[in-house]
Formats: C-alpha cells, sequence, structure tokens
C-alpha cells in the first residue's frame, strides 16, 4: 500500500493492522518516533495526520487517511521548526525519549492556538509522559515558541 | 586549595610512570594501574593520551566511560576532560569506549564508609579504602549512586591536564622550547610567535613521548566551562528526533525478537503451544530462554502478535502470591534474628520511651517500577569465538562477562557498545534483557539478534524498588523532640540485584538504613535499626534505593513527633540540625518559601530534609485542598553538591528528581496477585502528568569541600514534605504510600 510521510509518498509492505509507529520504525526506518507504551498512555508515538496530532501506536496503516508527518518532517538539525528551537534554547530534554512526541504534540497545539493559556497547554499536554519530569521546561518552551512564532 | 585539588596533586607524584588518568585519587595507592584499554584498538599515527582522551590525525575524541541514562553524564564528563585539555566541546566527538577494569568506580565506595563504621565499628576512612580496593579489583565499571561526578571530578581534569602537557611536551622537544613558553587553548599548542599547531597534527609524536604527569589541577576560579551554564552535547539530537538510543540500533541482517515471560516472574515454564503463533505469516521461530520465551520474527510487531498467540503452562512464583503476604513478611521480620545493623544509637532511647510514647505509628512504602519510557533491548550477535552487544546498559563489564558466559566464549572477546538510553532510574542496572538476546543469538550463530521487550513484559518483570516498612516511636519534652526510635524492615536489595550476577554480599546492608541512620539531627535520645525481611519479589535499585523509602520513614516520624510537641516543622528541624550544611539547605527553602508557619484556607505547607548520597537536600512543599481533590502548587528545593557544575543541568536534574519523588507518592504501586504484578503499562502506573506539576525553585548550595552527585538526592524529602503539607491542609496523616489510597488528587 502507499502512504504520504513527511511530503514522499511510499510504497510499504505491511500488513494493514499493523500500527503506523512499526511501519515508520521498522519499515521506514523513521525512528525518531518512539514506542512507549503501545496503548496510547505515554504519547511518544505522536505524529500528525493532516496536521493533527495523533498516537501512531493507535492508527492502523490500513485504515490511514492522509497525510503523515513526523518528527524528522517537521524540521532538521539544520533548519530547526520554531517548537524544536525553543526546545534547544531551554535544554528541555533529559533522557529525551519522550521529546519527539511533546514536541509534535506541542506543534499541533500552536498550530490551531497561537497563544495558549496555562490551561490549554495542560489540557493539551498532559497525554504525553515524561519519565525525567521535564514538565517545567516543556511549559516554558511552548510559551516561548508561541511567542516566537507570533512574531514572525 | 580545595581537599580535592590536594589530593589530585598527590596523585600526580605517586603515579608519575603511570597511565594518569586511568590511576585512583592518589590516596588510594595501587601498585599496577590497569592497562588503557584504548591501546588494543588504536591505528597507526594516534595517541591514546591517559584512558580518557584519543587523538588522531581526524580529530579528537575524549571517552566518557559513565553510561548517559538521561542525566547528561557524557556531557559533564567531557566538559570536565575539555577544561584542563584546552578544547571546545565543539572540537571533539564522545565516546563511552570500551567496558575496561580501567574505568572502575571508586567513588561507589565513598558512601558505604560512614555506614561500615557506625554499623560494624570500622574506621570509615579505612572502610572507604578497603571498598574501593574492593571495586578496583573486580574492575566495578558502573553507572549509578550519584557516582559519576565525585568519580570523576579530579580524574577526568586530571587526564584532560596530563594529555595537554604531553601534547606542549612534544613541541618543545621538537622546537627545542620550553614547556612553560608554549600555551593551549581551541586544541591547538600555541607557539610564542602566535603560531598555532593542532593537535590532531601532534597525534603521532605525542604517542612516542612519556607523557607529563606532575601536573597542578586549574583552581576554579580558571575555569572556562566547569560551574557554567552548558550547552548540552546532545540536546540538538534530542530536539529533533534524530538521538538514536538502543532500541532504534538497526545491525545489518539482524532479526528482531520479543519476549513472553512467565507472568509470575522467576517462576518455571511447564509447557507451551506455539502453533497458533507459529501460523502467523512472518513469524520464524518461538524458542525457550530463561524465564520464558523467545519470539524471533520479521519485525516488532509481527512479534508482539505472535506473542499473545502463545499458550503457555506457567508455575507459580517463588514468592508470596498475594499482599498479604509480602507485609506480613516485613511485619515479621522485627526480630532480633532478623537484625541487619543498628548504626545509630544516641542517649538513651529505652529509657527515654520507658514512660510510654508521644507517638507510635507504622509507615509503608510498596514496590516500583522503573519504567523508564523507552523499554529495555538488546542487540547480540554470537560468531565462533567473538560476540559483538548493542544496549543500553549501566554494567558494561557484566554483560561482557554474562555473555561470554554464555556465548561459551572469553568476556573479552565480547564487544559491547553502550547505547544511548531512554532513561533508567536503575532499571539497566539489571541486564536480563542481553542474557536472553544472547541465549537466541547461540542459537543462531552469526546472526544478529535484536531483542525488545513490549511495555508490559517489561513493567511485569521490572526487578522494582523493595517493598518496606517502619516502626517507629518516640517522645516530646518542654515542646520539643525528645527520643526517636525508628526500625525499618526491607528485604536487601543490594542481595537481590548483585545475587542476580553470582555475586554474595557479605555483613549488613547499608541499603536498609540507608537515608535514616545518618540525618543530621541531634534527637537527644536516637536509635536507628535495620531489619532484613526475606527475599520476596526479585528488587532492584531504584532512584535513591533504601533512601526513597527511608526519607519517606524518618521524615514522617520527625513530623508526628514535631506536631506533638506543638513545633514548627521548619523551627524545630533547624534548631535539630546538628551540621552547618543541614542548617544551610534548610534556612535556604525557609528563606525561598517565605516559611512564615500556617497558611490556613485549606492551604498547606510540609517540609523534609534528607542527606542522601552525601547530599543534603531540604524541600518545602505548598498544596491546596481544593473540591476536585489536593493540588500542588508549589516546591522549593535547596541541595547542598558541593559545587555545581552545570547550572542548567543542575536544575533540571532537580526539578525531576522531585517530580519522580512525588508522582511515585502520589499513585504509584507495584502489587501482585497470584504471584503476578497487577500493573502492566502506565494506565495503571502514571506517575506525574504536567498538568499535575507544581511550579518547582531550585537552588544549588556551594559550600561544601566535595563535589557530588544529583541524579538521586532530590527523590527521599519529597514524598515527606508533600505528606507534611497535605496534613497542614487537611490534618489528614499520610503514613502509606501511594497516597491516592487515602486521598484525592486532582
Amino acid at each position: 500500500m502507499q502512504i504520504t510521510v513527511n511530503g514522499i509518498p511510499r510504497e510499504v509492505d505491511a500488513s494493514p493492522d499493523t500500527p503506523l509507529l512499526w511501519v515508520l520504525r521498522d519499515t521506514l526506518g523513521l525512528t525518531g518516533t518512539k514506542y512507549g507504551c503501545g496503548v496510547a498512555q505515554c504519547g511518544a508515538c505522536t505524529v500528525h495526520i493532516d496536521g493533527e496530532a495523533v498516537r501512531s501506536c493507535q492508527v492502523a496503516v490500513g485504515d490511514l487517511a492522509g497525510n503523515v508527518t513526523t518528527i524528522e518532517g517537521l524540521g532538521t538539525p539544520e533548519s530547526l521548526h520554531a517548537v524544536q528551537a525553543a526546545w534547544v534554547a531551554h535544554q528541555v530534554a533529559q533522557c529525551g525519549y519522550c521529546q519527539s512526541g511533546q514536541i509534535m504534540q506541542a506543534a499541533a497545539l500552536l498550530a490551531t492556538t497561537p497563544d495558549p493559556s496555562d490551561d490549554e497547554i495542560d489540557a493539551a499536554m498532559s497525554g504525553n509522559l515524561c519519565r525525567c519530569g521535564t514538565y517545567p521546561r516543556i511549559r516554558a518552551a511552548v510559551k516561548a515558541a508561541a511567542q516566537s512564532m507570533q512574531e514572525t | 586549595m580545595s581537599r580535592a585539588g590536594k589530593i589530585a596533586r598527590r596523585t600526580f607524584l605517586i603515579g608519575a610512570t603511570a597511565i594518569a588518568g586511568g590511576v585512583a585519587f592518589g590516596v588510594w595507592r595501587y601498585k599496577t594501574p590497569y592497562a588503557n584499554p584504548l591501546e588494543a584498538d588504536l591505528p597507526e599515527g594516534a595517541a591514546a593520551l591517559t584512558p580518557y582522551v584519543r587523538i588522531t590525525g581526524d580529530g579528537i575524541t575524549l571517552i566518557t566511560p559513565r553510561s548517559d541514562l538521561g542525566q547528561g553524564a557524557y556531557s559533564v564528563q567531557a566538559a570536565l576532560i575539555a577544561e584542563e585539555l584546552d578544547v571546545d566541546l565543539d572540537q571533539v566527538t564522545v565516546d563511552p569506549g570500551p567496558p575496561s577494569a580501567a574505568y572502575w568506580n571508586g567513588a561507589l565506595a565513598t558512601e558505604a564508609g560512614e555506614f561500615m563504621e557506625a554499623a560494624n565499628g570500622i574506621p570509615a576512612a579505612a572502610a572507604v579504602t578497603i571498598a574501593s580496593a574492593g571495586m578496583k579489583f573486580i574492575g566495578m565499571q558502573i553507572t549509578g549512586g550519584s557516582t559519576t561526578v565525585p568519580d570523576a571530578y579530579v580524574k577526568l581534569r586530571q587526564a584532560g591536564a596530563v594529555a595537554r602537557e604531553t601534547l606542549k611536551r612534544v613541541v618543545a622537544q621538537e622546537r627545542g622550547l620550553s614547556r612553560e613558553a608554549l600555551r593551549t587553548a581551541r586544541g591547538a599548542v600555541i607557539l610564542p610567535d602566535g603560531t598555532e599547531i593542532p593537535y590532531t597534527a601532534l597525534a603521532a609524536q605525542a604517542a612516542t613521548v612519556d607523557p607529563v604527569t606532575d601536573v597542578a589541577l586549574r583552581p576554579a576560579s580558571d575555569w572556562r566551562l566547569l560551574g557554567k551554564p552548558m550547552q548540552r552535547l546532545d540536546i540538538l539530537a534530542k530536539s529533533t528526533g534524530t538521538q538514536g538510543y538502543g532500541i532504534d540500533r538497526v545491525v545489518p541482517g539482524m532479526k528482531i525478537a520479543t519476549i513472553l515471560l512467565n507472568p509470575a516472574q522467576g517462576g518455571a515454564l511447564n509447557g507451551y503451544d506455539a502453533s497458533e503463533a507459529l501460523a502467523l505469516p512472518g513469524v520464524e521461530a518461538v524458542v525457550p530462554v530463561t524465564g520464558g520465551l523467545g519470539i524471533i520474527a520479521r519485525d516488532t510487531w509481527t512479534a508482539f502478535k505472535a506473542k499473545d498467540l502463545i499458550v503457555a503452562d506457567w508455575g507459580p512464583a517463588p514468592f508470596p502470591a498475594t499482599m498479604d503476604g509480602h507485609w506480613q513478611a516485613l511485619a515479621d521480620s522485627f526480630t532480633e534474628d532478623s537484625l541487619d545493623s543498628r548504626p545509630r544509637d544516641d542517649g538513651d532511647v529505652e529509657a527515654a520511651l520507658a514512660g510510654g510514647a508521644a507517638v507510635e505509628a507504622e509507615y509503608r512504602t510498596p514496590y516500583l517500577a522503573h519504567a523508564p519510557l523507552e523499554p529495555i533491548s538488546a542487540i547480540v550477535r554470537v560468531d565462533g569465538d567473538a560476540a559483538e552487544v548493542w544496549t543500553g546498559t549501566q554494567i558494561p563489564r557484566f554483560v561482557q562477562q554474562n555473555v561470554g558466559r554464555i556465548a561459551g566464549i572469553a568476556p573479552e572477546s565480547v564487544k559491547v557498545h553502550v547505547e544511548y538510553m531512554g532513561g533508567s532510574f536503575g532499571h539497566r542496572l539489571e541486564d536480563e534483557v542481553v542474557k536472553q538476546a544472547a541465549e537466541i543469538a547461540a542459537q543462531m550463530k552469526g546472526t544478529p539478534v535484536k531483542l525488545v521487550y513490549s511495555r508490559e513484559e517489561d513493567m511485569m518483570h521490572d526487578f522494582p524498588r523493595q517493598i518496606a516498612m517502619a516502626r517507629a516511636r518516640g517522645t516530646v519534652k518542654d515542646g520539643r523532640v525528645e527520643a526517636l526510635d525508628l526500625s525499618i524492615a526491607m528485604p536487601s536489595v543490594m542481595g537481590s540485584q548483585m545475587g542476580r550476577q553470582g555475586l554474595s554480599v557479605p555483613g549488613p546492608d547499608s541499603q536498609i538504613v540507608a537515608g535514616a541512620f545518618e540525618q543530621p539531627f541531634a534527637i537527644p535520645h536516637q536509635r536507628v535499626t535495620g531489619y532484613r525481611a526475606p527475599e520476596l519479589a526479585p528488587i532492584s535499585s531504584w532512584r535513591s534505593v533504601g533512601a526513597s523509602s527511608n526519607g519517606f520513614f524518618y521524615n514522617a516520624a520527625l513530623d508526628e513527633l514535631i506536631h506533638a510537641a506543638g513545633a514548627d516543622p521548619l523551627e524545630e528541624r533547624l534548631r535539630l540540625a546538628s551540621d552547618p550544611l543541614a542548617r544551610g539547605v534548610l534556612e535556604a527553602v525557609a528563606e525561598m518559601s517565605d516559611w512564615q508557619g500556617p497558611l490556613g484556607n485549606g492551604r498547606g505547607r510540609g517540609v523534609a530534609m534528607t542527606r542522601s548520597f552525601g547530599v543534603h537536600t531540604a524541600e518545602v512543599v505548598e498544596v491546596t485542598a481544593t473540591d476536585g481533590g489536593i493540588r500542588i502548587d508549589r516546591v522549593w528545593v535547596a541541595a547542598e553538591v558541593g559545587r555545581v557544575l552545570d547550572p542548567v543541568n543542575f536544575e533540571n536534574l532537580v526539578a525531576g528528581g522531585v517530580i519522580w519523588g512525588l508522582g511515585h507518592a502520589i499513585n504509584c504501586e507495584i502489587t501482585y496477585a497470584d504471584g503476578v504484578a497487577e500493573q502492566d503499562n502506565f494506565y495503571a502506573f502514571e506517575g506525574m502528568r504536567l498538568y499535575q506539576c507544581p511550579e518547582i525553585t531550585v537552588r544549588g548550595v556551594e559550600s561544601g569541600d566535595r563535589v557530588h552527585g544529583i541524579g538521586e538526592p532530590p527523590v527521599p524529602p519529597a514524598a515527606p514534605a508533600l505528606a507534611g503539607a497535605i496534613f497542614a491542609a487537611t490534618g489528614t496523616r499520610l503514613r502509606e504510600m501511594p497516597f491516592n489510597r487515602f486521598v484525592d488528587f486532582v
């Protein structure tokens, strides 16, 4: 079947019940999207489907309708997305394993809510677990990214 | 000059002919240092200046043998070397290096000294020397116990200084100049006329000259990097999804495997039917491994699906089937026969309590999973007489030995690549996943096998934090705390953990009383007794180990006594503080939080102070009792680490440690029914989420004479400070975690 990931149509050979997460990781080698729980409890596998933040562990590839954007498609080390730039400036990561999902979730929030309140940030980001406890910096980085996106 | 500085100076003098970077602190003098492990793989024209600096014509590599679990270990180790080597961090590559006895961890022994003196009457300094010699003897290369920084603080700067001066010696000899006439900066030796010679151009000659070892370390006032905000080396990769972790590694030709373990951990596999699993397209084999079955398939998802199709007949767990049985075993351990140590016995506790206790209470802390967000994984390839391993581990030398044993080859023939880790919190001090991958790989010679645990298998077989129980009695007099008799029962973490490595740990286990017996509070009559419960569920070191339970027990009991005395929790702790460091962190949080006593209106504050891993950490927690439950509003933390090497990472680690302590105290436990862990994923073991996270203010206090690590010390005071705050806000006294069994949280 054919799916579009980061703007590129890809032919993938996988059984239709395979979660998008594992197609991205095992078939396409896009390992920036992480496996943490497999049951939509941690948010480490968050990607965008047509701009909306979705847990890729819960989307069977056969049911996929829409274009997928992963962390690799959001920005690159050479050309950072505003959210990624804020994550670097605030040095959010400790182990960093959850941060792809956190960043994808934050980018989707700011795309629809450019100036989120504290409650809106809490509501949007609380599905993403961080076992290292970087939450204070995630909050600060989301606010900084919101500001920088409004300025540009 | 600091004490550490003086030790360093002596080391150089003693170790003149040794490879200085690999030699231990000068006060411990050994006849033979370990060989430099970098010599083995060194290409022509390259130099290994100490086991920590490798220079070739192409570049400079700094070796950072303590694993990076997310705590920033690679960055701080690199900065320590770079500070003296005069390179900038954007000029170097960082490599964890090969497993080697040369990278033994001397600081692991440091904290043992105080306990051995208190428990056995062996003077602390001698005890540290003995324990440290033991660590060196077995080449204990371990990341843990918040020891990376204290172990590396002198060693790695020394390694950088030796390498720098040796590079200068090459140029001095070549040009007929004195070494003193040369300078170094940004990875180059600078001649008096300003000409710069890059280190990389000196690699070939550097390998041939004697290293310069009589070098004094620079004073902190001259530091360029240390003590100032740094950018972590991995921050760009971790913000762009480009950081590779063990679970992301692809080795050409590898097969994917997952595991199905007896849900009753440690029970037997009596039989199984894998026919349905094997019928699934893409499933290649199902093979027995220690603890259960390995499933080999073309991809991870197929392996996971196949796992759920296997029908197995499992034997029972070798520990009590229900929690009642576990708690009863602890309750039955408060006996003379089970007495493990009594390292604190001040005044006359029995006499003080003869007239009856003002407070008598029992406290409990549950089993807890480590559950780092990256599930455990390992890739192993076994060839005829060699093997190669890729995994995230804190114990690369054990991995080498275990894979060697399973493959029937010498440990030195096992090459281990330590991967970046998606968290650990002590989880990767275990290596079951590597052993199981090796068992499968040994049956498929030449094929790399990548074993990936599902979240469920990982959480249910986590080797959790110890279960523990404490009983406290105490008295008060004239508004003051007069006596505290604290008895603690838990199974031995060290016994369980080291037992799985085939090692026995003789003598009492310091972790049974750690975080309680050494607390700097001068209660006139004070006794701390540790009782060793039998091994129940297999357990392992969990961020702050014994102190994760005992910091709660001690502070919670102290809070009840202070309340009985009618005193203020912070004021009375300050009055009892028996050393200036304890007073310092308590005064800091009093000032930061503007502590004024009770708040009223459903709001409450609690305070706790624990000395653990050599670090005094005080925390004040503020909560509000709302209609939706307890809301944690703010936390103030002050920690005394001697010297803060990177204020940015320090703040992040302290806040993270507080969140770790609070989150697990609120809602986490591992419980067993029919010997099976009842929590298998994050819906049942949640920890803190962002909406629950308080505002956290952190201060590093830098008045000590020794530098300490900060990974673990913020954890123990968090739960008792929260319990104190909830009591102040609601009048509900919490004596058992998780607290959500007794109060609701927003």
